[in-house]
C-alpha cells in the first residue's frame, strides 16, 4: 500500500501543474472568443477561477509531494505526534 | 458514598446537557445557513433587481458570481474566526459570528435596486454577501468542534450529525419561507422593486435574535476551558496549524481526501438538481422548491443514521460509499430528469378545451412606446396531469409610436420597422403526480448521498486534529472543500453548459454540468481510499 502511496504521490504532482495550464488555456482561449460585449464578463469569470484554483493546485502538488516522500505512510493516531 | 441512583442521575443530567449543547448550537447554525442560501434561492429575482434589466443571461451570471463570492471567502473566515476561536474560544466566536451574519442578511433586504442606485447597488451586495461568508466560513468549525467536545466518548458521530443535520434544514426553512410568502403575495408583488422578496431577509434578524439569546446562555468547551486554565492554549493558531508540517499534511489529507468529494456532492445534490429541474427541465418556481422541500424532508434523519453508524464502523466508507455512488449514478439520474419531464415522453389531451392557444395579446412598452410586445400563451395538457404553458413573446419595433393597445390585425404591417426574427418561449411545466414523485425519489437518492459523506464528516474533522488548533485546522479544509469546489457547483456547472453550446446546438449539452462535480469526486475518492484511515479517535481531549 506505501508504494501505491507514494507512486500516486507522483500522479498528483504531475495533475496539479497540468490542471493549472489546461485552466489557463481554457481561460485564453474563451477570453479570445467572447464578443466585445460580453468580454468583461468572461474575463471576470476567468480571473475568478484561475485566482481561486491555482493556489489550490499548487496545495494538491504540495500533497502529492508529502505523498511521493511517504509522509502518509503512517498517520498520527494521537496529538501528540502532531504537536511534536 | 456513590448509589445506582446518583449515577443514573448524573447520567440523566449528561444527557439532558448534552441535548441542550447541541439545540442551542444547532439552531443558531441552522439560522446562519438558512441566511446564506436565501440569496442562492433567490438569484434570479436578485439579478433582476440589481443589475441592468437587459442584461439577461449575464446578469444572473453576475449574481450567482455573487453568490459564489460568498462562498470563496469561506476559507478566510476559517482562518479569522478559527484563531480567534482558538485564541479566546468557541463560544464567543460563534456568538460573534452570528452577529455578524444576521446584521449582513438583514441589511441586504434594505439595499434598494439597479433602478434606484445604479451600479452602488452591486457593490453594497457584494460587500454584504462577502461579509456572510467570513461570518459563514467563522461558524461551522466553532459549532462541530463544540459539539463534539462536549459528545461522550464513542457517540460523536451520532452527536455531531445533529449540526449536519442543519446546513440541509437551513436550505429546508430558506425554501419553505420563499414559497410562503411567494404564494401569499403573487408573483409580481413578490418580485417588485421593494416586494416580498425582501421579507426572509428581514425575518433573519429575528431569529438570530433569539438564537444570540439561546447561545448566551451556553458555556465554553470543557476541553478549551482546561486548556485555558492550564495555559495550554495556542498562542499562534495559524503558525501552528499551517507551519507545522505534521499538522499541515493532516489539513491536505483532510481537504483531497475527504472535503473536497463531500463538498460537491452537498451541492450537487442540494442545489444543482433544483437548479438543473427549474433551469434545464422547466419546472415550475413553486413545484421545484415543493419537489425540494419533500426530497430534504424524506432524506434528513439519514444525517443522524449515518453519523451513529459512522460510530460503529468508522467514518471512512461511509463517506468513500456515497462519493462513489454518486460519481456512477449522477449522469443516469440526470437524463432521467430530462426524460420525466419531456414532452415527447407523454400523451398530449388534443381536446381544445384543455390543450388550448390563448388569443395574441399586444402590449405597448411601457417607457418605449415604439416597442411593442406581442404575446400568446398556449396551455397543453397531458394524460398524467401534467401541464406545460408555453408564453411566446414577439417584439415590434414601429417607425412612429405605437398607440393604445389593440388587436394584433389592427396594426399596420407598414407601421413595423422590426420584428425579432426570433420568438422567446418561456416553458412552465407544472407535472403530474406519478411524474412529481418520480422526481422527488431521484432528488431524494441524491441527498441520501450527502448524509452519506456529510454525516459523519464534523467528527471525522474533529478527530484528526489537536484540540488547542482544532478550530482553525478543521475549519480551513472544511470551508475551502464546501466553500469553493462545493460552492462553485452551480457557477461552474452553468459556465460548463455555456461552453458546450454551439451554433448547431444553441442549447448546448445540459449534462456537461456534471462533469465537475463527478470528475472532483473520484479524484477525491481515490485519494480518501488509499490515504485515509478508517480507524474512530477515541481520545480527542489532548
Amino acid at each position: 500500500m506505501n508504494t501505491l502511496k507514494k507512486l500516486l504521490g507522483f500522479v498528483w504532482m504531475l495533475l496539479a501543474p497540468a490542471i493549472i495550464c489546461f485552466l489557463v488555456y481554457q481561460a485564453n482561449i474563451k477570453i479570445q472568443a467572447a464578443g466585445e460585449s460580453t468580454r468583461a464578463n468572461v474575463i471576470l469569470q476567468w480571473s475568478i477561477i484561475l485566482i481561486i484554483f491555482i493556489p489550490i493546485c499548487v496545495g494538491f502538488f504540495l500533497f502529492g509531494k508529502y505523498a511521493a516522500t511517504n509522509e502518509y505512510a503512517h498517520l498520527p493516531s494521537t496529538s501528540e505526534e502532531i504537536n511534536n | 458514598m456513590i448509589t445506582g441512583k446518583t449515577i443514573a442521575m448524573n447520567a440523566e443530567k449528561k444527557q439532558s446537557s448534552i441535548a441542550f449543547v447541541i439545540g442551542a448550537s444547532s439552531v443558531g447554525t441552522l439560522i446562519e445557513w438558512y441566511d446564506f442560501y436565501i440569496f442562492g434561492m433567490l438569484a434570479t429575482i436578485l439579478s433582476k433587481q440589481f443589475f441592468p434589466a437587459e442584461a439577461g443571461t449575464a446578469a444572473l451570471l453576475s449574481t450567482l458570481a455573487i453568490f459564489a463570492a460568498g462562498f470563496i471567502v469561506r476559507p478566510f473566515g476559517a482562518l479569522v474566526f478559527g484563531r480567534l476561536g482558538d485564541l479566546i474560544g468557541r463560544k464567543h466566536t460563534f456568538l460573534l459570528t452570528l452577529v455578524i451574519m444576521g446584521g449582513s442578511t438583514f441589511a441586504i433586504g434594505l439595499v434598494p435596486g439597479y433602478a434606484t442606485i445604479g451600479w452602488a447597488a452591486p457593490i453594497i451586495v457584494l460587500i454584504l454577501r462577502l461579509l456572510q461568508g467570513l461570518a459563514l466560513g467563522g461558524e461551522y468549525g466553532g459549532a462541530a468542534t463544540y459539539v463534539a467536545e462536549h459528545a461522550p466518548v464513542g457517540q460523536r458521530g451520532f452527536w455531531t450529525s445533529w449540526i449536519q443535520t442543519t446546513a440541509t434544514l437551513g436550505l429546508f426553512l430558506a425554501l419553505g419561507v420563499i414559497i410562503l410568502i411567494r404564494s401569499n403575495q403573487g408573483v409580481e408583488n413578490f418580485s417588485a422593486e421593494w416586494g416580498g422578496w425582501r421579507y426572509p431577509f428581514w425575518i433573519s434578524i429575528i431569529l438570530v435574535g433569539v438564537s444570540v439569546l439561546i447561545r448566551m446562555r451556553m458555556s465554553e468547551s470543557p476541553m478549551f476551558s482546561k486548556l485555558k486554565s492550564e495555559g495550554k492554549t495556542s498562542t499562534n493558531p495559524l503558525k501552528e496549524s499551517f507551519g507545522n508540517k505534521a499538522n499541515f499534511k493532516m489539513v491536505l489529507l483532510a481537504l483531497f481526501g475527504a472535503v473536497m468529494g463531500q463538498g460537491v456532492v452537498w451541492y450537487t445534490g442540494q442545489f444543482y438538481a433544483q437548479s438543473f429541474i427549474e433551469t434545464v427541465c422547466k419546472i415550475d418556481f413553486v413545484q421545484s422548491r415543493n419537489i425540494m422541500l419533500v426530497a430534504i424532508l424524506m432524506a434528513t434523519p439519514c444525517f443522524v443514521l449515518f453519523g451513529w453508524l459512522s460510530d460503529k464502523i468508522g467514518r471512512k466508507w461511509i463517506m468513500l460509499l456515497g462519493m462513489l455512488l454518486a460519481i456512477l449514478t449522477y449522469r443516469p439520474i440526470y437524463k432521467e430528469f430530462i426524460a420525466i419531464t419531456s414532452a415527447s415522453n407523454r400523451t398530449q389531451i388534443v381536446d381544445y378545451r384543455i390543450t388550448k392557444a390563448g388569443p395574441l395579446m399586444p402590449l405597448v412598452d411601457a417607457k418605449d412606446r415604439h416597442k411593442m410586445y406581442i404575446r400568446q400563451v398556449i396551455d397543453t395538457a397531458y394524460l398524467d396531469g401534467s401541464n406545460f404553458k408555453y408564453t411566446i413573446t414577439d417584439t415590434l419595433i414601429g417607425f412612429n409610436e405605437f398607440g393604445v393597445d389593440r388587436p394584433i390585425n389592427l396594426i399596420n404591417p407598414t407601421l413595423i420597422k422590426y420584428k425579432s426574427p426570433k420568438s422567446n418561449i418561456v416553458i412552465e411545466k407544472t407535472m403530474g403526480k406519478s411524474a412529481t414523485w418520480d422526481i422527488i425519489w431521484l432528488i431524494f437518492i441524491q441527498i441520501v448521498y450527502v448524509t452519506m459523506v456529510y454525516g459523519p464528516i464534523a467528527a471525522f474533522l474533529v478527530e484528526m486534529f489537536p484540540t488547542k488548533i482544532r478550530y482553525t485546522s478543521m475549519s480551513l479544509p472544511y470551508h475551502i472543500g464546501n466553500g469553493v469546489f462545493g460552492g462553485l457547483v452551480p457557477f461552474l456547472g452553468t459556465l460548463i453548459v455555456e461552453f458546450t453550446k454551439t451554433s448547431s446546438n444553441p442549447s448546448g449539452d445540459s449534462l456537461a454540468g456534471l462533469w465537475y462535480p463527478i470528475g472532483v469526486a473520484a479524484v477525491c475518492f481515490v485519494i480518501g481510499l488509499v490515504y485515509l484511515s478508517n480507524k474512530v479517535d477515541k481520545n480527542v481531549m489532548d
